[in-house]
């Protein structure tokens, strides 16, 4: 791992006498690596078309998502202006599948930035305190290891009810385990490295220590780790509402729309496809992303 | 190693411990009263208070757990509140159907992501390389709910092929026709193993590649197949970790695809009893997954324990 931040260190030395000869830098090299990863590219490219489409989804859209027209349920792609046809009750699939990124991107980030916080946290303080905190804190995530992630999710989900704010409770709560085992791997890893203990051998106190030294160096590892979560996190969460645990109807959101076109596969397979297919990519777009930003910041962390 | 073997064992008693505490917690997550759940509105304020006895439910919170915990390691798993029927004998008759399911899932899953990986990472950086590792992280981000209705509209709605939904027979496949309602479900599982297990079986196979080792096995004049043995040997270890995982997964995260194709499994099981808010059975269906979890990584510990002694520390 490449060490990225000096500053702390030597904590009380004049750092204009000290400065080294100029280096590339680590975060501009991160960025000339990315810049020649075309498949990292090309996916962050879709990506950001797919966040924001579903950003502007009330200016994109060509009609409203929710108004339904009997007379043209499950028409085909193409079918008088409907340009990805219509679900089965006449509403504009084009339309409930911009407005329907809303709810699946909320519910695929949301979860992992919450898990993020809490469960970095906990997992660099068990880190670097080690003892019995570590002990304490690491059997407790032991515990919802226990549980395939579904399996806990669709547990969480069927005991507290439905509903967005149910959903995006739950998958925190799955997500944050994995986050403080990472979190807490890199972190031992780090603790034990020269300069982390130059640095406490000058009199940097814990939480200097944790500021300077610690972070700059876990955080790359944890972050591209949470990109891929990310992925998982829009399958399930999608999962969810397919099951019924999630958001509820007329919500646009493409877990539930896919559910509800189930039926529609022998009358119209393509249009029902499609809002599997976003799900698809999107998540696809999110592990070709973290495995770019891994190759690029020379992560090595077991997943 | 049987000294590891037990302290494993060990190990293994306070998360199972801690499994129950969560799972009865969160049953305790269930918004209102569970007695409301099971009588109509208009029931008397006697019968409530019979009922709410008779569950047990009058006590406090820590000696229902324990009534419970010591019930449940007698292999007393209760009654459904939907119909009655010991819990015991549904939840492992829909058991046996999730591993009809899962076995040939994992069988077909591990058996194309070990072929993936390994040949990926003998050509590193090479047109295979690059197509094996693409559909690896295919696998990975495929929601399989999704590519289980794609499969079922191209080979049951398209070519009518395959069984779209259900089983076809009761007990376990005995002739060929059985087999036909296993291959949509069992192929659509198998997907995301294929995926895990190829992206790890590469990077294992490649960290053990860039040891020094591999220069000397060459060197020493072994040819090419000897030497693929001494690697695959040493990239076993990590390699069955995560197949471990992803067999636990395919048991306790079936509950998607079991219900796309109207499997009568554990997930299928536990899907209507959320809907039934059908407690017993949710409780004792999520402890016996997660039972079966813990039991698993156990098994993996020990079998990567017997490769590689270094891990028995």
């Amino acid at each position: 791992m490449t060490i990225t931040d000096f500053s702390g260190f030597p904590p009380h030395a004049d750092l204009a006498a000290l400065k080294p000869v100029e280096s590339p830098g680590y975060w501009k090299q991160v960025r000339q690596r990315i810049s020649k990863d075309r498949v990292t590219l090309v996916s962050a490219g879709i990506l950001l078309m797919i966040v924001l489409s579903a950003v502007f989804a009330p200016l994109i859209a060509p009609y409203d998502p929710f108004q339904g027209n009997i007379m043209t349920r499950l028409k085909p792609i193409g079918f008088e202006g409907h340009l990805l046809g219509t679900d089965e009750t006449g509403r504009d699939m084009l339309s409930r599948l911009l407005y329907g990124g809303r709810l699946s991107l909320i519910a695929g980030i949301v979860p992992v930035a919450f898990a993020l916080l809490i469960g970095g946290t906990l997992g660099v303080i068990a880190g670097f305190a080690g003892g019995i905190v570590n002990t304490l804190i690491m059997r407790v995530t032991d515990v919802f290891y226990a549980f395939p992630s579904i399996l806990l999710a669709i547990a969480i989900c069927g005991m507290l009810g439905t509903g967005l704010f149910n959903t995006l409770l739950s998958l925190t709560l799955v997500f944050i385990p994995p986050i403080i085992r990472i979190s807490e791997s890199v972190t031992t890893q780090v603790r034990g490295l020269d300069f982390v203990e130059a640095a406490r051998a000058s009199g940097a106190k814990p939480l200097s220590l944790i500021r300077h030294q610690i972070l700059a160096n876990v955080l790359g590892p944890i972050l591209v780790y949470a990109t891929s979560l990310v992925s998982l996190s829009i399958i399930l969460s999608a999962g969810l509402s397919f099951l019924g645990l999630g958001v509820s109807p007329p919500a646009a959101e493409w877990g539930l729309m896919l559910n509800s076109l189930r039926q529609a596969i022998y009358v119209e397979p393509v249009v029902a496809a499609l809002p599997g297919a976003l799900i698809f990519a999107t998540s696809m777009c999110f592990n070709l992303i973290s495995d770019g930003l891994r190759a690029a910041m020379d992560v090595r962390i077991k997943v | 190693m049987l000294n590891f073997c037990i302290r494993r064992l060990l190990h293994a008693i306070p998360i199972l411990f801690g499994v129950s505490i969560l799972v009865f917690g969160l049953v305790q997550l269930i918004p209102g009263n569970p007695i409301d759940l099971l009588l109509p509105p208009e029931a008397s304020p006697e019968l409530i208070a019979q009922m709410t006895k008779a569950y047990g439910f009058d006590q406090p919170l820590h000696v229902q757990y324990l009534s419970w915990l010591w019930r449940t390691l007698q292999g007393d798993l209760g009654y459904s509140i939907f119909n009655g029927a010991p819990v015991g004998e549904q939840l492992f008759s829909a058991l046996g159907y999730t591993f009809v399911l899962a076995i040939p899932a994992a069988l077909l899953g591990f058996g194309l992501g070990i072929t993936l990986g390994v040949v990926a990472a003998f050509h590193q950086g090479r047109a295979i390389d690059k197509i094996f590792s693409a559909l690896a992280i295919t696998g990975v981000s495929l929601p399989h709910y999704w590519i289980a209705i794609v499969l079922v509209m191209i080979f049951s709605v398209t070519l009518n092929w395959l069984p779209a939904q259900g089983m076809g027979f009761i007990g376990f496949p005995t002739s060929l026709e059985h087999l036909r309602s296993l291959v949509l479900p069992v192929i659509t599982l198998s997907l995301i193993p294929m995926g895990v297990v190829a992206r790890v079986v590469r990077a294992a196979t490649l960290e053990v590649l860039s040891q020094e080792f591999v220069a000397t096995l060459h060197a020493k004049g072994l040819i090419n197949r000897e030497v693929v043995f001494h690697v695959l040997k040493n990239a076993a270890p990590a390699s069955l970790a995560v197949m471990g995982l992803q067999f636990g997964y395919l048991l306790g995260g079936s509950i998607l695809v079991e219900t796309v194709f109207n499997w009568p499994g554990s997930g299928n099981l536990l899907n209507l009893a959320i809907f039934r808010r059908d407690i017993p059975v949710m409780q004792a269906t999520i402890v016996v997954l997660a039972f079966f979890f813990v039991l698993l990584n156990l098994l993996v510990d020990i079998a990567q324990a017997a490769i590689d002694p270094r891990i028995r520390r």
